[in-house]
């Protein structure tokens, strides 16, 4: 039991391990695949990406209906296929986690 | 002459991080017999394997297990370039190697957590998730998520390691070997550590063999298997040889755990360095036509996935055996003659994994 007395020491003398979290937010961790973004001028609505998502949380419609492009946040599973697929490259993954608590977010 | 009681232990109970049930008959504080009740999280995998293509499919095994994910999609995958006639490049070996080991690492931390709080070591358990978290942080920026990376593709991976990857991941793990070496070393010499698992929960290698145990549970019984030996991915070109103890109990599942991890950091290091510079993918074309059986290592032991395609995008069949399924029985030849008390660290011991069990 001794050789913890340096780490009780530490655990006396230094900051907590974790952080006071809604109020402190990490900085995101670049290359961490966070939420999912469309440059919609770029798009030309094929809906490859919706074919291939696992988990169908694309949506993509285009004429003779409106074009439109839908993500629904809460099946997306940020994997990161649809930006593979994509031939146009308008999908891209950003690092920082998306916020769904609220209805307008991200 | 005593009665006979019976005591549910589980599915919810404070040690097991997952629902299973043990229906235990007691005499006095004595387990005579356990009884395992399972099928609270089954979630039907395979069936959705079915409606799903083959490349789509990596997603979901990815997602069998929470904590060994990426090794089940190294499982996956191997099986489908086996079918395909697929060869992955090398360096995509060493890459999967690198994220299996890191997975194994925080596999294996996370277990030594969950064993600390079994015995009632809180303190050991939260220094240990706190050493954990730097594992995470370093697949977080190598892989782009913490725990279920999404980083294996049939054909071999979406991402590289580049020279900051490969300069954060050293000393991530130096600082991380510290960690285990500051905290390992003293809990193994521990008065109460070894009071709680001496001689708890032993059992002797024939009957390891013949209940079939795999992994860690195995190989602290002196079986010395691991699937890591066949060379699968780079582990032929990384001098990788198994942990073994003798000793059968929770004592010797510890150690061969606590070796295990610093084995890896080893390996990692070996690969980082001996990665060789090639494409990390190859394109695949066409489906999947005939039979496989892949078989790798995970950090609770070895995973058997059977894949049958009949040359359609989704695959026939979908089969999956994990390592928790076959250490069960094992770990019900332990609790025989074991205290009430002594229970819950019994079947922490073989590191129970209901979720993938179910599928
Ligand atoms: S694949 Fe790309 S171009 Fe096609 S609909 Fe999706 S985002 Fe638009
Ligand atoms: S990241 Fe994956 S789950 Fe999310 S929309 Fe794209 S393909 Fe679908």
């Amino acid at each position: 039991m001794l050789k913890f007395i340096g780490n009780i020491l530490q655990n006396l003398t230094h900051k907590p391990a974790t952080r006071p979290y809604p109020y402190q937010k990490r900085a995101p961790i670049a290359g961490n695949r966070g939420h999912l973004v469309i440059d919609p001028a770029v798009c030309i609505y094929c809906g490859l990406c919706s074919k291939r998502c696992p988990t169908q949380a694309l949506a993509v419609t285009r004429k003779p209906n409106p074009n439109s492009w839908t993500l629904d946040p809460y099946r997306c599973i940020l994997c990161g296929y649809c930006v593979e697929v994509c031939p146009k490259h308008c999908l891209s993954l950003k690092p920082e986690h998306g916020d769904y608590s609220s209805p307008n977010s991200p | 002459m005593s009665r006979i009681t019976v005591i549910p232990f589980g599915p919810q109970h404070p040690v097991l991080p997952e629902p299973i049930q043990l229906r235990l008959e007691l005499k006095d504080e004595k387990v005579v017999s356990a009884l395992p009740v399972v099928g609270y999280v089954h979630r039907g995998l395979e069936k959705l394997v079915e409606t799903k293509d083959y490349l789509q499919t990596v997603y979901i095994t990815e997602r069998v297990c929470g904590i060994c994910s990426f090794i089940h999609s190294v499982a996956y995958c191997q099986g489908i370039e086996t079918i395909m006639g697929v060869e992955v490049p090398p360096r995509a070996r060493y890459l999967r190697v690198i994220w299996s080991e890191t997975h194994r690492l925080h596999s294996h931390l996370l277990w030594f957590g969950l064993l600390a709080d079994s015995f009632g070591f809180e303190n050991l358990f939260m220094q240990i998730w706190r050493a954990r978290e730097a594992v995470l942080d370093l697949q977080e920026a190598t892989a782009g998520a913490r725990v279920i990376l999404g980083t294996c593709c049939v054909g071999g991976v979406r991402r590289d390691i580049d020279q900051t990857g490969r300069d954060l991941t050293l000393a991530t793990l130096d600082k991380l070997e510290q960690d285990i070496k500051k905290i390992a070393n003293p809990i193994l010499k521990d008065y109460g550590v070894q009071q709680r698992t001496v001689g708890i929960g032993r059992i002797s290698r024939e009957l390891t063999y013949e209940r079939g145990a795999v992994g860690p549970t195995a190989r602290a019984a002196g079986i010395a298997q691991d699937l890591r030996q066949t060379g699968y991915a780079a582990y032929g070109e990384l001098d990788f040889q198994p942990v073994v103890e003798t000793a059968g109990d929770c004592y010797a599942r510890l150690q061969v755990r606590v070796r295990e991890m610093n084995q890896s950091i080893e390996l990692i290091r070996r690969a980082l360095e001996r990665m060789p510079a090639s494409p990390i993918s190859v394109p695949v074309k066409g489906n999947p036509d005939g039979e496989t059986v892949s078989r790798v290592e995970q950090p609770r032991g070895e995973v058997i996935y059977y894949l049958r395609g009949n040359g359609g995008k989704n695959l026939a069949r979908m089969r999956i055996r994990t390592p928790t399924f076959a250490n069960i029985p094992a770990l019900l030849a332990m609790l025989p003659g074991a205290e009430l008390a002594n229970v819950p660290v019994i079947t922490l011991s073989i590191d129970p994994c209901i979720s993938c069990t179910e599928r």
